[in-house]
């Protein structure tokens, strides 16, 4: 049974990276947002260095939480549309593990890239060389987190009107702690002090979203998809 | 002989609810009046003046049971919603609906009132202070449980949506609350404490507390009378 869910799992985690592939410009799309919004900040605020890198984080961080939100939209949509999802709901996969699967799958193509990106966003922003191992295993272990609650979101929001903004308005404020541990860790970091402890609790949250999440955006999906 | 039980289940039903909820909205708004007379008596004739606020402070009288209100709600909606998703009622979700714009409306008074606080004493309208940071994220919270049942036109899928939602929320609350607080002290260390003076005079909690009794009948009464609305919608 569990080896069927993992192959199951595994398929599908394959198809929509492959589906993701296909379709290049979707993922390019989201990371340039990321790199427009945090090339915006200093044209706001001003260059000044100093300002720049005490923004920094919280810049990089907001600017992740909204790019990885924008592509939210996609995580059901799709396979709504063209009646996949319901075959998937009538599978023999739990629908749980079909949503995490489906949240690595979206992490992997909207989160991944910012983290690789984050540290080219620090160098605009004169952010300390040492700080990039921190900033980027900061979004590692963070933007997970987004991919997996914002699917709470996405189910929910699936195929009604305005889904896009209302899904900001659902999601947003629950992002708040992984902001604030987020950046804070790299904050933390700046001051010369450990960031571990803001590292483990994202740690902890990410395995503890891991564990719940999915299985709430189960059960929106069959809210929204009955 | 007879075992008196109360038909708990008897008034699961929108139908047989309706007469019951509306004589308790109407002795729930007699009360909310009385205690509210009451209550301003006290907070603006008993109360002695504060010795270092002065009279500024007597907004507290509002603040605080609209603060208390506002956490309160969210948990009770989340309450209903739980009980709502696990038993299929369709009272439940509709009490979860009648009470969300309480909640919200509380939410916002205790902002309002609190910065109009904050101005005379602290001398500014906002601090990023943990409390009033999480009572903002409370408010959205709010907000997008009022804004996802208002997008679903399908009744029962609203219902269940915003059951979902109310949950996932009461979950969250908590990490929140911890987490701001967490980044208040990492920012800005102790610039403004909430704690008020240690020795706070009987007379002002007796007003906080009385407040809080009338808040609470108001927010029964107004729920309920929005609830009979509801029945009143669905065929």
């Amino acid at each position: 049974m569990l080896a069927h869910v993992i192959t199951a799992a595994r398929t599908l985690i394959w198809r929509d990276l492959l589906l993701a592939l296909r379709r290049r410009s979707d993922i390019a799309t989201a990371l340039l947002f990321f790199i427009i919004v945090s090339s915006l900040f200093p044209l706001g605020v001003g260059a000044e260095p100093n300002l720049l890198r005490a923004i920094a984080p919280g810049v990089i961080w907001v600017a992740a939480l909204l790019s990885s939100m924008l592509s939210l939209g996609r995580l059901f949509a799709g396979d709504y549309a063209d009646g996949t999802l319901e075959q998937l709901m009538l599978g023999a996969a739990p629908l749980g593990v079909v949503v995490a699967a489906k949240s690595f799958a979206h992490w992997v193509v909207s989160g991944l890239p910012l983290v690789l990106m984050a540290p080219v966003i620090a160098l605009q922003y004169d952010v300390a060389a040492p700080l990039y191992g921190v900033l980027a295993l900061s979004l590692l272990l963070g933007t997970p987190v987004l991919s997996i609650i914002g699917a709470i979101g996405a189910a929910l929001t699936l195929g009604l009107r305005g889904g896009g903004v209302l899904l900001s308005l659902l999601v947003l404020p629950l992002y708040v702690p992984v902001l604030i541990l987020g950046a804070g860790a790299v904050d933390m970091a700046a001051a010369g002090l450990s960031p571990a402890g803001q590292l483990e609790l994202l740690a902890a949250m990410l395995i503890v979203a891991a564990a719940f999440a999915p299985w709430a955006a189960a059960a929106a999906l069959r809210i929204s998809a009955e | 002989m007879t075992t008196h039980s109360i038909k708990w289940f008897w008034f699961a039903s929108p139908h047989t609810f309706y007469p019951l909820a509306g004589t308790i909205a109407r002795v729930s708004a007699a009360l909310a009046a009385i205690f509210a007379a009451a209550g301003l008596y006290v907070a603006f004739f008993v109360a002695p003046t504060d010795a270092q606020q002065g009279e500024v402070y007597r907004i507290i009288f509002i603040h605080v049971p609209a603060a208390w209100m506002s956490m309160f709600i969210y948990v009770v909606m989340a309450f209903w919603s739980a009980l709502g998703f696990a038993m299929h009622t369709r009272l439940s979700a509709m009490m979860a609906r009648a009470l969300a714009p309480t909640g919200a409306l509380f939410t916002f008074i205790a902002l309002w009132t609190g910065s109009l606080w904050g101005k005379p004493t602290w001398g500014t309208w906002w601090v990023w202070d943990a409390r009033l940071t999480s009572e903002l994220i409370l408010l959205f919270l709010y907000f997008g449980f009022m804004a996802l049942q208002a997008a679903i036109d399908d009744r029962r899928r609203a219902d269940r949506a915003g059951a979902l939602l109310a949950i996932v929320g009461v979950v969250n609350i908590p990490i929140i609350y911890y987490s701001v607080q967490w980044w208040n002290t990492l920012h800005q260390g102790a610039s403004v404490s909430f704690t008020k003076a240690p020795s706070m005079a009987a007379t002002m909690l007796t007003g906080m507390l009385l407040m809080a009794l009338a808040f609470w009948m108001y927010s029964i009464a107004v729920a309920l009378t929005r609830l009979r609305c509801e029945i009143a919608e669905v065929p």
